[in-house]
C-alpha cells in the first residue's frame, strides 16, 4: 500500500508539472462547457429578417408589428421589388424574406384567403427549419385572435407541450454530451498518453523490472486520472446548474456513480489503446480518431441517432458514449432512477469487462 | 575459497516464431564478479538479459538468478536484482530527491532508510546542491551516475547494467567504472552488457554473443591469448568476421 501510495504522487507530479496535460485536464471542459453553452446554440433570437409588402394595408401592418414585437426577430430592412430578395440574401445579414401579395386584406375578406410567402436562407437548413415554424406560429396566432369569437363548425386545436427541457435551450443538449467527451478524453487519452510516455522514455521496463506487479503499474497509473474526472465531472455539473441553470431532477448519487462507472469504461479503453500504441503520438491520434470522433458524430450528441441511415445506427451501438449519454440525460433532464437505466448500466458494464479482457490478453502477449 | 554462483544458465534459449534470438547459452556468473556481457547489435544480448531479470519468458533451457528459476519466482528475483537500462530511467520531470524516494518506495524500503540512503547517495555524488532540482535539467553523465546508483539503493544481489555508458565522454565513463568496481568490492555482482572494448577490459570476465551464442567466454587475458591478439577489440572482430566469412 505505502509504494502505492508512493507511485501515485509521482504520478500527481507528472501532471502538475506538465503545463499541456493541466491545459487538457482543467482549462478544456470549461472552455467546452461555455462554448457549448454560449456560442453554439440552436435557439433562434434577434434573427434579421426583411419585408417585401405589396398592399401596404392594415392587416400586414398588424402583422408586421407582431412579428417585429417578438424577441426572435428584428425587421433590418424594407424592400420593394421582388429582385431585391436575391441581393438581400446575397449579402447574408438577412435570413428570412416575408412577402406579402398584393391586395392583401381585400383578398382576405373576399375570398376568406391571403397569402405570404416565407423565404428563407437554407444555407443553414436548421436555422431556417427553425426560422418557418417560429413565423407560422406567430401567424396562427394572430389568425386566432382575429377569429375570436366567430364560430367555426370544426376546429383543431393542438396543444402542444415541450417536457423535460420546456425553453428548448440547447445547453441542456450539450452537457451530458460535454461531460461525456470530457470523462473520454481525461480518461482514455490520458491515461493511454502517460503510460505509453513510460515505454517512450523506457522508464516502465525499469518498473516492470521491479517487484511492482504489472497490474499495480497500471491501476497506479489510472487511479490518479479516476480522481481528475471526477473532479471534472463535478465541475461540469456545478457550472450547468449555476451558470446554465440546468436542473439536475434526478439523484445526485446515481449521477457520480454512474459517471464513476463510464470513467472506469473509458480507462479500460485507454489501457487498450496504450498496450496497441508505442508512442504517445500513436496513442493521441488513435485516441483523437477512434474516440473522440466516433463520440461527437455518432453518440447522439449532436446528430440526432434515430435519424441516421440505419448501417450508422447498428454501429452506434457498440459506442460506450451513446449508453451513457441516454444515462445522463435520464438522470438529468427526466429524473429517472436505476430502474430506467439498468439496461444502458449493464451494457457499459459488459463492455467495461470486455475492453479489459483484451487488455489483459494483449498485456500477457507482449511479456511473453 | 570456491564462490557461490549467482547467475546460472543452462541452455537457454528464446525464439520468436522461426527466428532464435538466443540459441541455447549456459554460462556461470560468481558471486562479485564483473561480468561483461558483450555482442554486436542484434546478437541476443538484450533478449537474453530480458529472460535472467524475469520480463521475458525463455523458449527453453533452465537459469537460476539469485538462486530463484526464472519461469516460476521472478518475483523474488526481481526484489533482488537491480536494473538500468540504456535509457536514463529516472523521471526528468522529478527532483534528484524525488526519484530517489520513488524508486526507494516502489521496492519497498522503509520511509526511515530511504531519507539514510538518499542523504547517503547525495553525498556520494556530491549532489548536495542540485538536490531538488529536475533530472531533466542535469548533464547526461550525472543522470547516468545517479541511475546507477539508484539501481543499488535496495542493495541487490546482482545489478544488471545495459549498455550504461551509451554517449557519454570517457572521463565520465572512467568515473562510472569506478563506481562498477565500488560497488563490485562490497560483493554485489555486476552484469554489464557493452559496445566498448575498453571497458570489456575492466571486466573480471567476459562472453562475446554471436547471432544468438555464446561464442567465447574468458577472461579478458586469457581470450587475447586464445585469439593471438594485442586487444579485446581485435577478439571481437575476429570472432565476428569469423562467423560471417565462411
Amino acid at each position: 500500500m505505502k509504494r502505492f501510495i508512493g507511485f501515485i504522487k509521482k504520478e500527481f507530479y507528472h501532471i502538475f508539472r506538465d503545463r499541456r496535460s493541466l491545459f487538457i485536464l482543467f482549462g478544456m471542459p470549461i472552455a467546452q462547457i461555455l462554448l457549448f453553452g454560449f456560442a453554439i446554440t440552436n435557439e433562434i433570437n434577434n434573427v434579421d429578417i426583411a419585408i417585401l409588402d405589396h398592399s401596404k394595408d392594415a392587416t400586414t401592418e398588424e402583422i408586421i408589428n407582431k412579428i417585429s414585437a417578438s424577441k426572435y426577430f428584428t425587421i433590418k430592412q424594407i424592400i420593394v421589388r421582388e429582385a431585391d430578395i436575391e441581393t438581400v440574401f446575397k449579402k447574408g445579414k438577412i435570413k428570412a424574406v416575408l412577402n406579402f401579395e398584393k391586395d392583401f386584406s381585400k383578398n382576405l375578406i373576399k375570398e376568406q384567403k391571403a397569402t405570404i410567402q416565407i423565404i428563407t436562407d437554407a444555407t443553414d437548413p436548421n436555422t431556417a427549419n427553425s426560422i418557418t415554424n417560429y413565423i407560422n406560429a406567430i401567424l396562427q396566432n394572430y389568425q386566432q385572435s382575429k377569429n375570436k369569437g366567430i364560430q367555426i363548425d370544426y376546429q383543431i386545436v393542438p396543444q402542444t407541450r415541450m417536457v423535460y427541457n420546456p425553453e428548448l435551450k440547447g445547453v441542456f443538449m450539450f452537457v451530458p454530451g460535454v461531460m461525456t467527451i470530457i470523462l473520454m478524453l481525461v480518461s482514455a487519452m490520458m491515461t493511454s498518453i502517460s503510460i505509453t510516455r513510460e515505454k517512450e522514455l523506457g522508464t516502465m521496463e525499469i518498473l516492470l523490472v521491479s517487484p511492482l506487479k504489472p497490474f499495480q503499474v497500471i491501476i497506479g497509473k489510472v487511479v490518479p486520472y479516476i480522481f481528475l474526472s471526477l473532479v471534472n465531472a463535478t465541475v461540469i455539473v456545478l457550472l450547468s446548474i449555476f451558470i446554465f441553470k440546468m436542473p439536475v431532477a434526478g439523484s445526485l448519487f446515481l449521477l457520480g456513480a454512474e459517471s464513476v462507472l463510464f470513467i472506469i469504461t473509458s480507462l479500460a479503453l485507454g489501457i487498450l489503446i496504450s498496450t496497441i500504441a508505442q508512442t504517445q503520438q500513436a496513442a493521441m491520434m488513435i485516441s483523437l480518431m477512434g474516440l473522440m470522433l466516433p463520440v461527437i458524430l455518432l453518440s447522439g450528441f449532436i446528430f440526432p441517432i434515430a435519424s441516421m441511415p440505419i448501417p450508422l445506427q447498428i454501429i452506434s451501438n457498440i459506442i460506450p458514449a451513446k449508453w451513457f449519454i441516454i444515462i445522463i440525460k435520464g438522470i438529468m433532464l427526466k429524473g429517472v432512477g436505476i430502474t430506467y437505466v439498468w439496461k444502458e448500466t449493464l451494457i457499459l458494464i459488459g463492455m467495461t469487462l470486455f475492453f479489459i479482457g483484451i487488455s489483459v490478453k494483449k498485456y500477457k502477449i507482449r511479456l511473453e | 575459497m570456491k564462490k557461490e554462483n549467482v547467475i546460472e544458465a543452462d541452455q537457454l534459449t528464446k525464439t520468436f516464431g522461426d527466428f532464435t534470438a538466443v540459441n541455447a547459452i549456459s554460462f556461470e556468473v560468481k558471486k562479485g564478479e564483473i561480468f561483461g556481457f558483450l555482442g554486436a547489435n542484434g546478437a541476443g544480448k538484450t533478449t537474453a538479459m530480458k529472460m535472467l531479470i524475469g520480463i521475458s519468458k525463455p523458449s527453453s533451457g533452465t537459469a537460476k538468478v539469485a538462486g530463484f528459476d526464472v519461469y516460476s519466482q521472478t518475483e523474488f528475483i526481481k526484489k533482488n536484482i537491480g536494473y538500468m537500462s540504456q535509457k536514463f530511467a529516472l523521471y526528468d520531470d522529478l527532483t534528484v530527491k524525488e526519484n530517489i524516494t520513488f524508486f526507494g518506495g516502489i521496492y519497498g524500503l522503509s520511509r526511515k532508510k530511504i531519507k539514510e540512503k538518499r542523504a547517503q547517495l547525495i553525498s556520494e555524488l556530491g549532489l548536495e546542491d542540485i538536490s531538488n532540482k529536475l533530472v531533466g535539467s542535469l548533464p547526461l553523465g550525472w543522470k547516468q551516475k545517479l541511475s546507477f546508483s539508484v539501481s543499488l539503493l535496495h542493495e541487490p544481489k546482482i545489478v544488471f547494467l545495459d549498455e550504461p555508458t551509451g554517449g557519454v565522454d570517457p572521463i565520465t565513463r572512467r568515473h562510472f567504472w569506478e563506481m562498477i568496481y565500488k560497488a563490485a568490492d562490497q560483493g554485489t555482482t555486476i552484469f554489464v552488457t557493452t559496445h566498448y572494448m575498453d571497458e570489456a577490459e575492466y571486466c573480471d570476465r567476459v562472453s562475446i554473443m554471436v547471432e544468438g551464442k555464446i561464442e567465447a567466454l574468458d577472461t579478458p587475458k586469457k581470450l587475447k591469448e586464445q585469439f593471438k591478439v594485442e586487444s579485446m577489440n581485435d577478439v571481437f572482430l575476429k570472432l565476428a568476421r569469423n562467423i560471417e566469412a565462411p
